[in-house]
């Protein structure tokens, strides 16, 4: 078991920040993290993280290891906690590694990509079914596939591979496209897209490879042949393991303007809490915030 | 020196980690773009029965996605 005053859990921009000002605070702490970046090491070109017009999602998350590693900091990665339960004001954190006990943690645990939930996903999951299309997409050249969802990445990935697969099926579950009007009119326009509205995947079949999906819309069912299948639904908060915090009907942990959450000594930051924008200057301000209000409370005890 | 290739796309954000982790390890590799070159996706493909990149290739053992621990294994650097 290892002990400190405060452990932070999460590596993203939320997490690093929060390392950044406790290492600053002179607190004793300790971090553990499946990886640094997090979310934000998946992005291809952000440009509204204030001081960097342009930076790719790599570059940044290569900036932040350069700036977390100036410090001499207690890291663990990668490692992912499992439970999280306080005993006699005591936190005790699990992890798949090795269990942690803190007077204070902090969760910036962020997002991950959620799962369509249908037969199929799991067996075909890198075999023509992906959940990153800026990673995976050029091996699908010249293939006809399936873009499942109706949000900005659905349709980015969409637009994407419009330009280099034969053709490409969209098929979303809601009725209509919750992303930007901007990229509704470029999918619209592109000549080999075909939209499917009120579509829901039933499965997703193949050999050694996806080479179909089997859906329903308007009562019929029918069966897309295709040799990729991008599924692109949103995200769920890794928050699972922090249950004794409240979460909304989302799973987002709950936290106040000091990203205190309802248990004394529990704080959270970043994509993972309930804040309304899920933005990577957000989730860094949070992180800034949360290791302070942890410090602060640190010293009330 | 070990044989090391990478098959990689220019847009996929862990085909950059691997390849900065490889070179802050001064290893030497060959950068193969599948996205512009047809054969060698099918051949990676074929090879590893996963379409996803990235692909290290450390002298015939195959390794998908980055994952800093084995690819330090496999290299000899832990």
């Amino acid at each position: 078991m290892k002990q400190a005053d405060l452990l932070i859990i999460g590596g993203g921009p939320a997490g690093v920040t929060a390392a950044i000002y406790a290492a600053r605070k002179g607190l004793d702490f300790m971090m553990i993290s499946r990886d640094i970046g997090g979310q934000a090491a998946l992005s291809g070109r952000i440009e509204n993280y204030t001081g960097c017009q342009v930076v790719s999602g790599p570059e940044l998350t290569a900036r932040f290891e350069e700036h977390l590693k100036k410090f001499s900091i207690r890291l663990v990665q990668p490692e992912t906690a499992l439970s999280l339960t306080r005993d006699g004001g005591r936190f005790r954190v699990s992890g798949e590694k090795d269990a942690y006990s803190a007077s204070a943690v902090i969760v910036a645990t962020g997002k991950r990509s959620r799962l369509l939930g249908v037969k199929g996903e799991k067996e075909f999951l890198g075999r023509g079914l992906t959940y990153c299309a800026v990673c995976d997409g050029p091996l699908f050249a010249g293939r006809d596939v399936a873009v499942i969802g109706g949000g900005n990445s659905a349709l980015d990935a969409a637009l994407q591979m419009s330009r280099i697969a034969s053709r490409v099926y969209v098929l979303e579950s809601s009725g209509g496209f919750t992303a930007d009007k901007i990229l509704v009119n470029r999918l619209s326009a592109a000549g080999n897209v075909e939209i499917y509205k009120n579509a829901s995947v039933i499965e997703v079949i193949g050999g050694r490879f996806v080479e179909g999906i089997r859906f329903s819309a308007q009562g019929k069912e029918s069966i897309l042949p295709v040799r990729g299948v991008f599924v692109e639904i949103g995200l769920a908060p890794n928050s699972e393991f922090a249950a004794i915090a409240s979460r909304n009907g989302k799973g987002e942990i709950k936290v106040d303007c000091s990203n205190g959450t309802d248990v004394p000594g529990l704080f959270a930051a970043g994509d993972v809490t309930d804040v309304p924008e899920k933005q990577i200057v957000i989730a860094a301000g949070d992180g800034a915030k949360a290791a302070l209000s942890a410090a602060r409370y640190l010293l009330s005890l | 020196m070990k044989n090391v290739k990478v098959y990689s796309t220019p847009t996929c954000p862990y085909c950059i980690r691997l390849k900065q982790f490889l070179k802050e390890s001064n290893v030497v590799f060959e950068d193969i773009d599948v996205s512009v070159n047809r054969a060698a996706a099918d051949e990676i493909v074929d090879r590893t029965g996963q379409m996803g990149v990235p692909v290290i290739d450390i002298e015939g053992e195959l390794i998908v996605g980055f994952d800093r621990e084995r690819v330090k294994q496999a290299l000899g650097l832990v």
